[in-house]
């Protein structure tokens, strides 16, 4: 089902753990598939000097946590905050259309902790982040129907391609 | 090849080898349609009669006539639910069933809603059993059929179906049980439980994928769901898989003759593991009635970890179990039956069901032990919820 790509990462994670006092955190969750991931960074030079990551969720969660660590550290703020979901998912050799949603977890994360990191060096924020409960589909990737693969526009609950009702029977 | 120990059961299993030989024996030498005015159609259709006899007496039906053979436990379900929806529509347009059943049943339902058929899902309680009462309810004039599952595929409670089916008798509406993972595996009599359709599959006992049967009582008016030949009493049109239907035939004489001995087995695995579990890992529920169950599920919900990366890590270790969490199940959504005995969300994302079979030993729920805390540790110490939940304590 995963790519080796993903295997590899989900066996082997990089970068787990927890920043303590961090420059930067950054935490979404997604209610839908009960993924969560937190990102931790500390930032040197306005470069990504250590970045450290908790994911709470399956294999695919796992793996596009662990690639977004990698593909972060080293970077300047200005080129990590060009990584995209697209960028992390193409990096892990594709996901399976039902995971891409996974994917939108990492980058989200890691733009959150940015953003965070930037409030706070600029004195907008002086207390802990809010944390952000709800994973919001607001980052333009797209969604499928998981019976017939047909893409579903956002926030809908029946897929008009197999007219299947989305929301389980009550 | 490296030993995988399978404790999926529930979604595979091994031939036996007399299945496994009965089979090979149809496909080489008796090809026959049994439909067939011939020496091949007649060897071929007292080889049906013959495995047809055999699943009969598994399910204790008064005449073989009275089990179908079909695709697959789905179709099955399928059949009974639609076939009496349609045949009995002049009755009425409602049918009641519960929240807990299996998606051949809750999608079948979501199928006749759309054709404006009315349903009730009458809630369980947190072990999942269906209160009686509850279904006497919501039977009202219009309802023409109550279906409610025999035992529960992911926590494995065994419902009062004897209890239900009397109430569905007693208000004159028909009564189909979902038992495709009881038949074989726990004693069923289909005339004391005293209902009009069960459901079952072959694999459960150890037969082969792609068949399964549909008792349907004499008398019950239902259409088949596919239309054409007379194959099965003019129940379900198609030239028989024979071959399938031969090895189901053994594989239930076989369970009739060791199913004792099976649950028993499995009976000691299923202590074993509960009673170990809590020297390896903490804060997990067991999910399920604890003595009204099949004797061969655990399912388990491992707090702050989500259960396809268990499965993995298990798989690594060539160890098999399934999970219920919302991210393997491909519908991203969290599974009903869970939620509906209250579990949370989060919690939920932490299911494991594990079945034991014929082959399994203690050993193997060693092995799955001392693996899964490994596993557990791993996957907690990369788990935020964990370090939140630390912090907190």
């Amino acid at each position: 089902m995963y790519s080796e790509t993903v295997m590899n990462h989900f066996k082997h994670p990089r970068n787990v753990g927890v920043i303590k006092d961090a420059d930067g955190v950054g935490e979404v969750g997604n209610p839908l598939c009960g993924d969560m991931m937190t990102v931790y960074i500390n930032v040197a030079d306005e470069r990504i000097d250590d970045i450290k990551f908790q994911t709470f969720g399956c294999g695919a969660a796992i793996a596009v946590s662990s690639i977004l660590t990698e593909m972060a550290k080293g970077k300047s703020l200005d080129e990590a905050k060009q990584i995209s979901n697209k960028d992390v998912a193409e990096a892990l050799e594709g996901l399976p259309k039902n995971k891409l949603h996974c994917s939108n977890l990492g980058a989200d994360a890691l733009h959150m902790a940015i953003k965070n990191y930037e409030e706070r060096r600029d004195g907008k924020l002086k207390a802990e982040p809010k944390r952000k409960e709800k994973h919001e589909h607001t980052h333009g990737e797209k969604c499928y129907c998981p019976y017939c693969d047909a893409e579903v526009p956002e926030g809908e609950s029946f897929c008009t391609a197999c007219r299947t009702d989305l929301e389980a029977v009550a | 090849m490296e030993r995988i120990i399978n404790l999926d059961h529930m979604s595979a299993n091994q031939l036996l080898p007399q299945v496994q030989e009965a089979m090979v024996e149809v496909i080489r030498d008796n090809y026959g349609n049994p439909s067939s005015q011939h020496k091949l159609g007649d060897r071929a259709a007292a080889a049906l009669q013959n495995a047809r006899e055999s699943v009969a007496r598994l399910i204790h039906a008064s005449e073989p006539k009275e089990v179908v053979f079909t695709s697959s436990g789905t179709e099955s379900v399928n059949h009974a639910i639609k076939g009496v929806a349609l045949a009995n529509a002049r009755k009425g347009n409602h049918i009641v069933t519960s929240n807990i059943e299996h998606n051949a049943v809750l999608r079948s339902l979501r199928r006749l809603k759309m054709m404006d058929y009315k349903v009730t899902s009458v809630p369980v309680d947190v072990y999942g059993l269906v209160d009686p009462g509850r279904v006497a309810d919501a039977i009202g004039e219009e309802t023409l059929l109550v279906s409610i599952m025999h035992s529960n595929n992911e926590i494995g409670t065994i419902q009062p179906i004897q209890d239900i089916a009397q109430i569905a008798r007693e208000k004159k509406v028909l009564f189909h049980t979902d038992a495709v993972d009881s038949v074989g595996v726990v004693p069923i009599d289909v005339q004391e439980l005293g209902v009009d359709l069960l459901s079952f599959a072959s694999n459960p006992f150890y037969g082969p994928a792609g068949v399964g049967g549909l008792y349907v009582r004499s008398g019950t008016k239902i259409w088949p769901l596919l239309d054409g030949g007379v194959q099965e009493n003019n129940k379900r049109a198609g030239t028989e898989n024979l071959a399938g239907i031969v090895g189901m035939g053994v594989a239930a004489a076989t369970a009739i003759g060791n199913m004792e001995t099976r649950m028993d087995q499995a009976r000691r695995l299923r202590e074993k593991l509960i009673d170990e579990l809590p020297n390896y890992i903490d804060e997990y529920h067991i999910n399920g009635h604890p003595t009204k169950c099949l004797p061969h599920l655990v399912s388990v919900s491992v707090k702050y970890i989500e259960g396809e990366s268990i499965v993995l890590m298990l798989d690594e270790e060539n160890i098999e179990v399934s999970t219920r969490s919302a991210c393997a199940a491909g519908s991203l959504q969290a599974s009903h039956v869970l939620l509906s005995i209250g579990r949370e969300f989060a919690d939920a994302q932490g299911t494991l069901v594990i079945t034991f079979g014929v082959e399994n030993t203690e050993e193997d729920v060693m092995r799955f032990l001392e693996v899964l805390k490994e596993a557990v540790n791993t996957l907690r110490n990369m788990s935020p919820l964990y370090t939140r939940r630390a912090a907190q304590a």
